[in-house]
């Protein structure tokens, strides 16, 4: 187990290593360096009353799905199974699981209370050592929340065997979209980050623009065209009440972010035609101009300390990106391969900019380290843009979309390694999705 | 002021959108460019030169950009001229002028594009004499494209400025 532990481990940190010999980008394919993905069996999770039959059942398929869904975990087949997980607390028959060749073991339990809330309790095993692989943990919740406890528990299982933080227990808001391109309406939803339990947020009666989470998910600002002029709003996740941000009449706002601290927003305020970046105490509603050039400013993202911002601009002649301080000033450009850079976003351990990179008639997601170094491509397809950030950095989600008369907008997400790019699964057509904090 | 011409937009997107797509619509009742802006209630035949419609089709209500450019060629530089010369002849109106851009860019910068191109659109109405207090500018960015293949062909179309006019209230 130990040996294959540290294989995923070695994988996960391949970006870390010192790229050798290499010059510009790093061109990745999705058959280089896989890795052979642990295997791990998850047996339906044990009902310890009637009522909690089916839960049991979901709850474990849940779990087995998020770590599936990660690309470095393999499920073993139930029918392979010589044993099987009929009480939480009998001992386990190792030789049975090593026999099948599960690194890992995941037994649970599931009960419901009469009031109609739910425990999940869960064990991690190291197959081959024969023994747990951290302490037995539970989780009480009700029965609506029963996803998040399953995530919850993949968020653990993850958590302990790739040393690194979870990601299930979050959620995403992005911009739910139907009708033909010449009349797209567009609305906004959040769901699970898996593509569970959406919930729409605005009507499609007007245009509305990348929402963004607050630092702790419990505001959403995006643009909307609903006042007749695109605007920023914040909205109360909870209570779904919005306002807008305080503007001049003659001026569009758009592109806002948090900051780490989630009382500025740092945002694009087009006037005269001309596009810069400003920031916003949002309780005062006082403004900063933070750049000053006739070019286009846009795209604005804080870095995790709070400190620098990064960027897009064209006053090179293409868009390209830029680093300032949080308090404006003179910034440095980061970007120089071939073709245009936009969105760029910081990724929440402060290393990397995730960004879009228009090259040669084609659009890729990609990451560069936060000097510019080491640009390392992710996807490729006629439009990708605008990507988000997993709450651990590991994975980003974007939005995709097709071309022709008949194209449609659809989310994606990849792993930061360039492997694992899957669609997730929405009702209609979605674009422009921000990832959420880790729940608490 | 606001209400209203909101609804002029959109229906004068409707109008346009019959017009450059003629099938779409005629299963639909076969409503014409004219019906869509009915509503304004000073209508008139596209030969009325006092008419909205004759602004939209007779003088050309848009102008096409090259790709990430925002300059206006000499020739969309007489159909503004034909713009202006309208407006300053039919004080009741006010104009929203709609800044577009082709799909092939990221959402915001595509805004500040389409900005940047209504922008130079009420720049040069502007300097032809056209009280700026009667020109509002917006941008849709890649939002809002009337042509719908990933082409240049349609490309083309859909980088532009269009000069919405709507009965002003403000007096």
């Amino acid at each position: 187990m130990m040996t294959r532990v540290l294989t995923l481990l070695a994988a996960l940190l391949v970006f870390a290593m010192p790229a050798a010999a290499q010059t510009g980008p790093l061109r990745i394919e999705i058959t280089e360096g896989v890795i052979e993905p642990l295997p791990f069996a998850n047996p339906d999770f044990v009902a310890e009353n009637a009522a909690a039959a089916e839960l049991a059942r979901a709850i474990s398929r849940v779990v087995a799905e998020d770590l599936t869904g990660t690309g470095l975990f393999r499920e073993i087949p139930a029918n392979a199974f010589i044993s099987q997980i009929t009480s939480f607390n009998s001992p386990v028959q190792f030789a049975d699981w090593r026999a099948i060749n599960a690194q890992a073991l995941i037994s649970g339990a599931v009960s419901v209370g009469g009031d109609g809330s739910i425990s999940v309790k869960f064990r991690l095993y190291d197959v081959f050592a024969g023994q747990e692989l951290g302490d037995g943990l539970q989780f009480n919740g009700t029965q609506a929340g029963w996803r998040r406890m399953a995530h919850k528990v993949a968020d653990a299982v993850y958590s302990r065997i790739t040393g690194e933080g979870g990601y299930f227990d979050s959620r995403v808001v992005y911009v739910a979209e139907t009708g033909p391109k010449d009349d797209r309406r567009k609305r906004l939803a959040i769901m699970d980050y898996d593509g569970a339990n959406v919930q729409y947020l605005t009507d499609s009666n007007a245009i509305v623009l990348a929402p963004r989470f607050s630092p702790t998910g419990d505001r959403i600002l995006f643009t909307s065209y609903e006042s007749g002029f695109p605007r920023i709003y914040v909205m109360d996740v909870a209570s779904v009440g919005r306002r807008a941000l305080p503007t001049q009449e003659g001026t569009m706002s758009f592109a806002p972010r948090f900051a780490p601290d989630g009382n500025t927003v740092v945002y694009s305020l087009t006037t005269g035609g001309n596009t810069d970046i400003f920031r916003m105490d949002i309780n005062s509603g006082a403004a900063t101009r933070l750049t000053s050039t006739p070019s286009i400013e846009t795209a604005p993202s804080f870095s995790p300390d709070g400190s620098r911002i990064v960027f897009e601009s064209d006053r090179s002649g293409t868009q390209q990106l830029y680093i300032m301080s949080a308090q404006g000033g003179e910034p440095q450009r980061i970007s120089f391969g071939q073709g245009r850079y936009g969105t760029p976003v910081w990724s929440p351990r402060g290393d990397l900019i995730a960004f879009t990179k228009q090259s040669k008639g084609r659009f890729h997601i990609g990451v560069m380290r936060t000097d510019g170094s080491e640009e390392r491509l992710l996807t490729a397809s006629f439009l990708d843009e605008g990507p988000t950030w997993s709450p651990n950095g590991r994975v980003i989600m974007f939005t995709r979309e097709t071309q022709g008369e008949s194209g449609a907008a659809s989310l994606y997400s990849v792993d930061i390694s360039g492997r694992n790019l899957k669609q997730i699964r929405t009702e209609g057509g979605a674009s422009d999705p921000a990832w959420s904090p880790l729940q608490r | 002021m606001a209400l209203l011409s909101r609804g002029i937009i959109l229906a004068s997107v409707l109008a346009l959108a019959a017009c450059t797509n003629p099938d779409r619509f005629d299963s639909a009742g076969g409503a014409g460019g004219a019906g869509g802006i009915g509503g304004i209630g000073a209508p008139g035949s596209a030969s009325d030169p006092r008419s909205p419609l004759y602004f939209q089709q007779t003088i050309g209500d848009r102008v096409l950009f090259a790709v990430d450019q925002s300059s206006i060629t000499p020739q969309y530089q007489a159909v503004l001229d034909g713009q202006a010369q309208w407006l300053m002849t039919n004080t009741d109106y006010v104009a929203i002028i709609e800044g577009h851009a082709d799909e092939q860019g990221t959402r915001e910068y595509n805004l500040a594009l389409g900005a940047r191109r209504a922008n130079a659109v009420q720049e040069y109405l502007i300097s032809r004499g056209v009280a700026s207090s009667r020109l509002r500018v917006i941008s849709y960015g890649k939002e809002r494209p009337i042509e719908l293949c990933s082409d240049e062909a349609c490309y083309s179309q859909n980088r532009r400025a269009v000069t919405v006019i709507s009965a002003g209230l403000s007096g």
